[in-house]
């Protein structure tokens, strides 16, 4: 599952990490590794375990079994000077709304040795006009603007980004999704939980489908579910008989649509249309459609969730 | 030490944009002395030795707002901070616990601090309170000292309490009752004396009775020993407490 630079580079470390509240297993076994500069997704449902395993690599909760290192430490055990080298964005924002922007990244500043300027931080995400605004006068996509500031300003190494977009309409979420294009830019790397399949493909170069507490897939998310993705369907309604070589692979739904299923899709396609030209019959509504990786994350959760 | 005196910074100015908490902690303190000094007028306390009403209550009501300070506002803000991720937020900075908290502590006491000054200038002002120079170092003491064991006492609250929206009847409830039996708002030589007995001994009456003394100029008070040290008594309590079951996490069950 690793990449054989892993040994060498590896920023995050998770080996069979577990975690259980009372009766209920959170995490139930999850290896996985992030590389220095890596944009790394963990996509799943809702209690799939992906917030436990991130609070867990912030140092937060302690597991119950397996390790976990980041940056080469046990975050149980890790102390300020590792805690300099990490960003954390929560699901809660964590930040007094009574204070404006400039003076909630100042005091945050100045808890760092070597922070970055509060002023370039803040026109980095574009809040140059919300400088001296109040916090609890901006909008949700600004306030999310304020916590990613807040995750940056200490110049991180690592950023944990923790459900980011979760709530936001699509605009804000295209935002934001500029924002954490822009900021790993610098070279951080990046561990992102989410339950937006479309927010893990657009933004991570490797994800893992988590479903109850274990991955259940892992690559990139353009090959993710690969083996899924071979299976075609060709839908279309006819009035005519199905010859046998076609007809033991199609289903007729109640609606009147019937589908195939073709690993081939090309030679069904050519064999399927050749029969309706020879014999004069109509195929209404003829398509073919691949599962987007939509169904695919569906089905893998669904399996395991 | 420079962390330390930016986070009592911040906390103060935190403390100061929330106007709801800045009313309560400081304007109604405020409030009952200017009320209860007019309505009682040129008055006296018979079970004080004819003690002026103004000598007896414009120092009591003062040092209860190092308790509304450094105890309800304090027990109430934290608690809600840590609904709303604030204080979770912070252990993931290099800042260490410890730091933050004195830093809240030390806010909490100038703005109790703070308040009593007040209190005290317009009760001498207004109504003709006599400040006993000598002893105002003594009676410093004793705010220090009080504000020390409240904040300590209001950590152990705000970690035996669960959530946020508990936390103000949680304090209300806690503090109203002794406010009524220690001397804040009657003095305690007017009631029964097992009341008076029973009230010394929890935190608020040794706070006010040393406190007040230095302002009786009818009695020759001395070192306030044993009220001092049932204070930091209940003080290290609340420390013990704070330490075993202070939380920084929004409680929730099950977390995913």
């Amino acid at each position: 599952m690793d990449g054989k630079r892993g040994e060498l580079m590896a920023v995050v470390e998770v080996r069979n990490l577990r975690k259980r509240y009372g009766e209920i297993v959170a995490v139930d076994g999850i290896d996985f590794s992030v590389e220095a500069g890596e944009v790394f997704a963990l996509l799943g449902p809702n209690g799939a375990g992906k917030t436990t395993t991130v609070e867990i690599l912030e140092g937060y909760r302690n597991p119950d079994g397996g390790s976990a290192t980041v940056l080469g430490q046990d975050p149980r055990t890790a102390g300020p000077s590792w805690r300099e080298r990490i960003g954390i964005v929560l699901q809660q924002s964590g930040i007094e709304k009574e204070l404006t922007v400039r003076e909630a990244l100042t005091r945050l500043a100045r808890l760092y040795r070597d922070p970055a300027d509060v002023e370039t931080t803040i026109g980095r995400v574009g809040l140059n006009e919300k400088t001296d605004a109040r916090i609890k006068t901006l909008s949700g996509g600004q306030r999310r603007r304020v916590d990613m500031a807040a995750a940056i300003i200490g110049r991180p190494e690592v950023i944990f980004l923790d459900e980011p977009t979760t709530g936001f309409d699509p605009a804000a979420r295209r935002e934001a999704w500029r924002l954490v294009t822009e900021l790993t830019a610098d070279g951080a790397t990046v561990i992102l939980t989410t339950h937006y399949l479309d927010e893990a493909q657009h933004l991570a170069d490797r994800v893992a489908v988590i479903a109850g507490g274990r991955i259940v897939a892992e690559g990139d998310p353009s090959t993710l579910g690969g083996r899924q993705t071979r299976v075609a369907t060709i839908r279309f309604r006819t009035a005519g008989q199905l010859p046998e070589s076609l007809s033991h692979q199609a289903i007729t739904r109640k609606d009147g649509w019937t589908e195939i299923a073709s690993t081939r899709p090309v030679e069904t396609l050519y064999a399927l249309t050749g029969w309706a030209l020879d014999n004069g019959v109509p195929l209404d509504g003829l398509e073919m459609a691949r599962p987007s990786l939509e169904d695919v994350y569906l089905e893998l959760a669904g399996e395991d969730g | 030490m420079g962390n330390l005196w930016w986070e009592f910074v911040h906390h103060t100015r935190v403390f100061w944009r929330v106007p709801v908490a800045a009313f309560f902690t400081v304007a109604f303190p405020l409030m009952f002395l200017v009320l209860f000094n007019l309505l009682n007028g040129d008055a006296t306390v018979d079970s004080l030795g004819g003690l002026g009403f103004a000598q007896f209550f414009t120092p009591a009501i003062a040092v209860f707002s190092i308790v509304t300070a450094c105890y309800t506002n304090l027990v109430i803000t934290t608690s809600m901070d840590r609904d709303e991720g604030i204080l979770k937020r912070v252990l993931g900075t290099p800042l260490p616990p410890g730091t933050y908290i004195g830093g809240r502590v030390l806010a909490a006491s100038g703005i109790g601090l703070t308040s009593v000054l007040i209190m005290l200038i317009v009760g001498v002002v207004a109504f003709d309170v006599e400040v006993l120079w000598s002893r105002l170092p003594l009676a410093l003491l004793v705010l220090v000292v009080g504000a020390a064991a409240w904040s300590a006492l209001a950590l152990a609250v705000a970690g035996l309490t669960s959530n946020g929206q508990a936390a103000p009847a949680i304090a209300n409830a806690t503090i109203l009752p002794l406010a009524f039996i220690s001397g804040v708002f009657f003095p305690v030589e007017s009631g029964p004396e097992w009341l008076a007995t029973l009230a010394a001994f929890f935190p608020l009456r040794p706070f006010v009775a040393a406190f007040s003394e230095q302002w009786n100029p009818l009695v020759d008070p001395g070192f306030p020993g044993v009220d001092l040290l049932v204070l930091l008594a209940w003080g290290v309590v609340g420390a013990w407490i704070a330490m075993r079951r202070f939380t920084w996490e929004p409680a929730k069950l099950v977390r995913s």
